[in-house]
């Protein structure tokens, strides 16, 4: 493993360690958006099996902003930020080390949650289940990827919170559609989430190799 | 000259509109099933002509920044504003486009929307470009350029994905509301003529102002540019 890459992957998962701010906080946001979600829609008998899937999915989106927005902008302070910017390592080591951090936080809160929301939705599961996953992984991946490269992109402007919701949803639309797609023909086993998970993976190797081509022309932008 | 020019350009537009507007609402005849509302297709689909072509012109812009923003300083900054006045009109194309489809399939159809490929990765297109425009807004500085570039890059990569998937996921639940739309090839000669005048007037509109817009941002940047070196020599 190249060594910047792993200096920033091990960084970033010891003040994780340290502080527990980001998974804490999408863990009580995301398990909030479930309990609303149920309450707003009033799961139940067939109608749960339909809807778990998408409030899922949208539950982790909404979620993981909060850590994506932290992701760098935790690096601001004390100028590490132009530290990283001037040092002569790739970027794109920077990048990936934030993306794999990030990836695992967001998996960690999946893990956590899914026993509750199965207990919220009585859930079971009619198709395959070990397709959950490969799922859930490569939208995670999908989102995550995106979302760091676009906080890094948003990271110099205005209400850049906001701005990160803003570009990162539209492009992630196809790829939620997919999440949710293949996450709903699983627990309803209705149908084959082979295509859309086909489709997710076309996703995350598009976006990830634009990403990892285009990030230091982002990091570097002046 | 060249303002007389530009006002002839203008004249002719104008004219052009007027001729297509006649055109649409009296010569071309009633059609058959749908009736007169029918006749926003005149409008319909040269807006979302003209649209794809500002978004392609945008795309254009903003890869031909990326590419000349090291060596060839001038040259990206006009790519920026092709960048920047293709998206910004070209929305105002797009949104044409969603106000005038759901009028139509209100009546031809029996619903305002329906989630079909074209019509959703019409609306994504038309988020993802608003999303260009707001980050246009909210970052500030030189960067914004080269940041609005990437996006405009990334944007239209999920075009095709938008696309494709919407197809997939159609094709998994047909939609009965869909099907014989009005492209289905056009056989009378008079409405294809209210059609091509309309084509070309919209264009035409759409270039005057796409290259007003052009023109503006340009002399934006070169008053930047020329405050910027008054602050230096200051």
């Amino acid at each position: 493993m190249p060594r910047a890459l792993w200096t920033h992957l091990v960084k970033d998962l010891r003040i994780e360690w340290r502080s527990l701010d980001a998974i804490i906080s999408m863990l009580f946001f995301s398990g909030l958006v479930v309990v609303l979600f149920s309450i707003a829609f009033d799961p139940r008998g067939a109608f749960s099996q339909q809807i778990a899937g998408g409030v899922l999915c949208v539950a982790t989106m909404f979620a993981s902003v909060s850590a994506l927005n932290q992701a760098w902008a935790r690096e601001i302070r004390h100028q590490v930020l132009d530290a990283q910017r001037m040092a002569p390592a790739p970027g794109a080591e920077l990048y990936l080390a934030k993306v794999l951090a990030n990836f695992l936080f967001v998996t960690i809160v999946q893990v956590v949650l899914a026993p509750f929301f199965f207990v919220f939705y009585n859930l079971h599961i009619e198709g395959q289940a070990w397709l959950l996953a490969l799922v859930l992984p490569l939208g995670t991946w999908a989102l995550v990827a995106n979302g760091i490269f676009f906080a890094a992109l948003s990271i110099r402007s205005r209400n850049r919170e906001l701005l990160l919701s803003l570009i990162l949803f539209p492009i992630f639309i196809p790829a939620l559609l997919a999440m949710v797609q293949a996450t709903t023909a699983i627990l309803t086993g209705e149908s084959d989430p082979t295509l859309w998970i086909k489709m997710l993976l076309g996703y995350d190797i598009i976006f990830t190799t634009a990403s990892l081509l285009l990030f230091d022309v982002v990091f570097h932008a002046e | 000259m060249k303002k007389i020019s530009i006002g002839i350009y203008a004249a002719v537009t104008v004219g052009l509109m007027v001729w297509g507007f006649y055109q649409a609402i009296y010569v071309a005849p009633d059609e058959q099933t749908m009736h007169e509302v029918q006749r926003i297709f005149y409008y319909h689909v040269p807006s979302a002509m003209v649209a794809f072509l500002f978004f392609a012109i945008s795309l254009a812009g903003s890869i031909g920044y990326l590419a000349f923003r090291r060596n060839r300083h001038d040259w990206a900054q006009a790519a920026d504003a092709w960048a920047l006045a293709g998206a910004e009109v070209g929305v105002v194309f797009c949104t044409v486009v969603l106000i005038t489809g759901p009028l139509w399939g209100r009546r031809a159809w029996g619903i305002w929307w329906t989630w079909d490929a074209r019509l959703t990765t019409t609306l994504v297109l038309w988020l993802i470009y608003v999303s260009y425009l707001l980050l246009r807004r909210f970052a500030a500085g030189p960067q914004v350029q080269t940041l609005a570039a990437v996006l405009g890059i990334f944007g239209a990569l999920d075009v095709p994905i938008v696309y494709m998937s919407n197809r997939w996921w159609r094709t998994q639940h047909p939609a009965p509301v869909f099907g014989g739309g009005p492209d289905s090839g056009i056989k009378d000669p008079a409405m294809l003529a209210a059609f091509g005048w309309n084509v070309l007037a919209w264009l035409a509109w759409g270039l005057l102002i796409l290259a007003l817009r052009y023109q503006v941002e340009r002399q934006q940047q070169k008053s930047a540019a020329r405050e910027a070196q008054e602050a230096l020599n200051g």
